[in-house]
């Protein structure tokens, strides 16, 4: 080959690359319709959501036909948050956890959607302690609050009944969580009573633990600073009972590192008679992580002591600040019609239903009312004939959450003091010897460190 | 002959500078570019938006972060651990494996298996061996013969054992490999002169064997060090760096800085740490290189 066409064949050879390199960044649409990237479910969700999702995406389409909805798989993860919006791969719709968002709201990693959400009618429908979590100083509004939580008592009916327990009557005292776990534990093996443990939930239950003991973790000094408060009463209650469970009564199995896959995977698996977590968690337990809803059981959490409450938190549909106008109308409509309307307008709650009881998804999961709970109660009504999931496996927790005092998770570097509680309790849970007091000294110093730091 | 423009393009420079273009371009965009800019990060605040300099402020926040020492001190004793267990086991198998007249192909392929087994799900695999319930793998083993259930990842002091033990079990098809083809190399004669001398088998193994695979056995210590400084997998997926920090190696907590506390995660700090482990690494590269050429050369 002569050294002009060696020259010809690699300069191809380069083009060639570049080109294929470069069409790894396509975008735009071709049609001239809004290209919309929404947020849909976690990785593992079953075909059957993306069918009901298929399903509502074209209800949407045809009632916008200017508007191109393309479903993206998204999960909320620290880890992959700021990189995915610094790389442009977050959706132009998708949820956040009350606690983050303030923090994302003061970096500017939020849209403001105050005009909107008070154009559309919901500035002063949403309850005001859940619409605070996504207003900032000035009174501007960074997102639309659309489904809250309370911590409940998560358990295993196949594995009470089998302990010789009534799942009917679940227990209401710690004490009585205490005797059923280790019924349970010492008539079928399985761990009686489990906890997270592991990458920021064990901080997570610890806190919700501790205001079930009448506790609480931080005091917000409502100045911008905040006080730890790890030390507390309630906090050691918390521990110790975790420590009577484990080593005294042997009845929380041999697992100690878990987290919220991983406890919801054990618990599916009919491993784990009763543990702490969201009370919206039924959804993704039978989605997620084929549970067979026949063995679930829900109810409150015990609380204890003068100023116990139960740990709530939830999550809020905003938008990418990264879109222009034109997307960011589109989102707005999107996130009315998708989340919201299905709240407060009866056509809508049951075009909803419809569209997800057709593929089996879960219809009326325990959430806590973001708006009102007046159009809470009314909004039940409306989808009562579609409701799927066994609310009478539940009537714990509906009998009982409404006498409960809801607490926010404490606001001051949230996930950062969360990483520092587990591995206190991770230390209840694997040495012995571990001193409680000892331990909470420490991470309240550490915990006070990192509050003060900025 | 003068070298100008035309020589170079007649002797094909213009074609090779083409030819390398598109390395350059992956290498660039995809290897040096993100080295560069992680050093520059190491001196920045950013969240990935907007970002600002704040000079060593991550050096000296990541020098006294109390849990550096832990993971410091975790990731020296995975190492030595690594050593006691991962060092002379891979060596021993193949002064066994070589011993063998019969079906040496598949004692080979047998040990190098686990090296072919995706590392993840090798860990979830061993996970699962080592339940720490008197029903778990192990501890169902360790029943046959009257030894109580142990632990295993539920322990601060068994934890980093038994990551040290599957990571052995992961990578020691690779060593035994490069040992048996070493093991070819040395001269036949010798043992037959040892024999001949009436040496054991233990003797030969000694005095023929070892001293015959040293410049092999010393690139493996040096390269085993380097890869071990680098634990992560193991911790991460076994323990998450559990129970109580006792498996926090140097990279999970470049991981924890950078991930763990979710919003605009500390990437200064993370990328510090990093360029500071990177050049403890270089240094020990560097001897690895200066030893390998003395090696070579005699």
């Amino acid at each position: 080959m002569t050294s002009r066409k060696r020259a010809i064949v690699a300069g191809f050879t380069a083009l060639g690359v570049i080109a294929s390199l470069a069409a790894c960044s396509t975008g735009g649409s071709a049609s001239g319709k809004t290209e919309l990237r929404v947020a849909t479910f976690p990785p593992g969700a079953d075909a059957a959501a993306y069918d009901a999702f298929a399903t509502q995406e074209a209800q949407f389409e045809k009632l916008n036909p200017n508007i191109d909805v393309i479903g993206v798989e998204y999960e909320w993860t620290g880890p992959t948050f700021a990189v995915q919006l610094a790389g442009g791969s977050l959706p132009d719709v998708f949820t956040v956890p009350f606690t983050d968002a303030k923090t994302l709201l003061e970096n500017g990693q939020l849209m403001d959607v105050t005009k909107e959400v008070t154009d559309l009618g919901y500035a002063d429908k949403f309850n005001p302690i859940i619409l605070d979590a996504v207003t900032d100083g000035d009174g501007n509004i960074f997102g639309f609050p659309r489904q809250a939580y309370a911590m409940g008592l998560q358990y295993n009916r196949e594995l009470f009944e089998q302990a010789g327990l009534d799942p009917d009557s679940p227990p209401t005292t710690w004490d009585e969580v205490r005797e059923a776990a280790k019924a349970i534990s010492e008539k079928t093996g399985k761990a009686g009573y489990a906890q997270m443990t592991m990458n920021n939930t064990g901080g997570w239950q610890l806190t919700a633990g501790t205001v079930a003991h009448g506790g609480r973790t931080q005091v917000d000094n409502g100045d911008g600073t905040y006080t730890s408060t790890i030390n507390n009463p309630g906090t050691v209650a918390d521990l110790e009972f975790l420590q009577a469970l484990r080593w005294e009564d042997n009845s929380m199995g041999s697992n100690f590192l878990l987290d919220w896959g991983s406890i919801n995977q054990e618990f599916a698996a009919g491993n784990i008679g009763m543990y702490t977590s969201g009370s919206d968690l039924y959804t993704a337990l039978v989605r997620d992580f084929s549970l067979a809803p026949e063995v679930y059981g829900l109810t409150v959490i015990p609380t204890e002591g003068e100023d116990a409450g139960t740990l709530g938190g939830g999550d809020i549909a905003v938008v990418s600040p990264a879109v222009d106008d034109t997307v960011k109308a589109a989102s707005v409509k999107w996130i009315d019609w998708y989340y919201m309307q299905k709240l407060l307008n009866k056509d809508a709650a049951i075009a909803d239903a419809k569209a997800l009881t057709e593929q089996d998804q879960a219809i009326g999961t325990p959430v806590l009312p973001v708006l009102d709970r007046a159009t809470y109660d009314e909004s039940l009504t409306w989808i009562e004939p579609y409701v799927n999931v066994p609310r009478d496996q539940m009537s714990g927790f509906f009998d009982g959450i409404f006498d409960q005092t809801p607490v926010g998770e404490p606001k001051g570097k949230t996930q950062e003091v969360y990483a520092l509680l587990d591995s206190v309790v991770q230390a209840v849970l694997t040495d012995e010897n571990a001193d409680i007091p000892a331990l909470l000294t420490q991470a309240d110093k550490d915990a006070q460190a990192l509050l003060d730091g900025e | 002959m003068k070298r100008t423009p035309l020589t170079w393009y007649r002797g094909g420079g213009l074609s090779n500078l083409l030819f390398l273009t598109p390395m350059i371009i992956v290498f660039a965009v995809f290897s040096w570019s993100p080295i560069v800019r992680s050093f520059v990060m190491s001196f920045q605040k950013t969240n990935l938006i907007t970002t600002s300099w704040v000079g060593l402020d991550n050096f000296e926040n990541v020098l006294t972060d109390p849990l550096l020492g832990t993971a410091v001190v975790n990731t020296l004793y995975f190492a030595v651990l690594a050593l006691i267990f991962g060092f002379p086991v891979p060596l021993l198998l193949a002064v066994l494996m070589s011993e063998v007249k019969r079906g040496k192909g598949v004692y080979s392929a047998l040990a190098y298996l686990p090296v072919v087994i995706p590392p993840v799900v090798a860990v979830l695999l061993w996970k699962f061996f080592y339940d720490a319930s008197p029903t778990g793998v192990f501890n169902t083993m360790l029943g046959w013969v009257g030894i109580a259930p142990q632990p295993w990842l539920q322990s601060s002091a068994s934890a980093m054992p038994s990551l040290v033990i599957e990571a052995t079990w992961a990578a020691a098809g690779g060593s035994i490999i490069i040992y048996l083809a070493a093991l070819l190399s040395v001269p036949p004669e010798l043992y037959d002169a040892a024999e001949v001398d009436g040496a054991s088998v233990w003797r030969k193994v000694w005095h023929v064997t070892l001293p015959q695979l040293r410049g092999v056995v010393f690139i493996m210590l040096i390269l085993q060090v380097i890869a071990t400084a680098q634990v992560f997998l193991e911790p991460f997926l076994f323990t998450g760096g559990g129970p109580n920090n006792a498996t926090v190696t140097v990279l999970m907590l470049i991981y924890r800085y950078a991930f763990q506390n979710s919003l605009g995660g500390n990437y200064g700090e993370a990328t510090a740490l990093s360029v500071m482990l990177a050049i403890v690494l270089a240094v020990l590269s560097f001897a690895y290189f200066r030893v390998t050429e003395r090696w070579s050369s005699t």
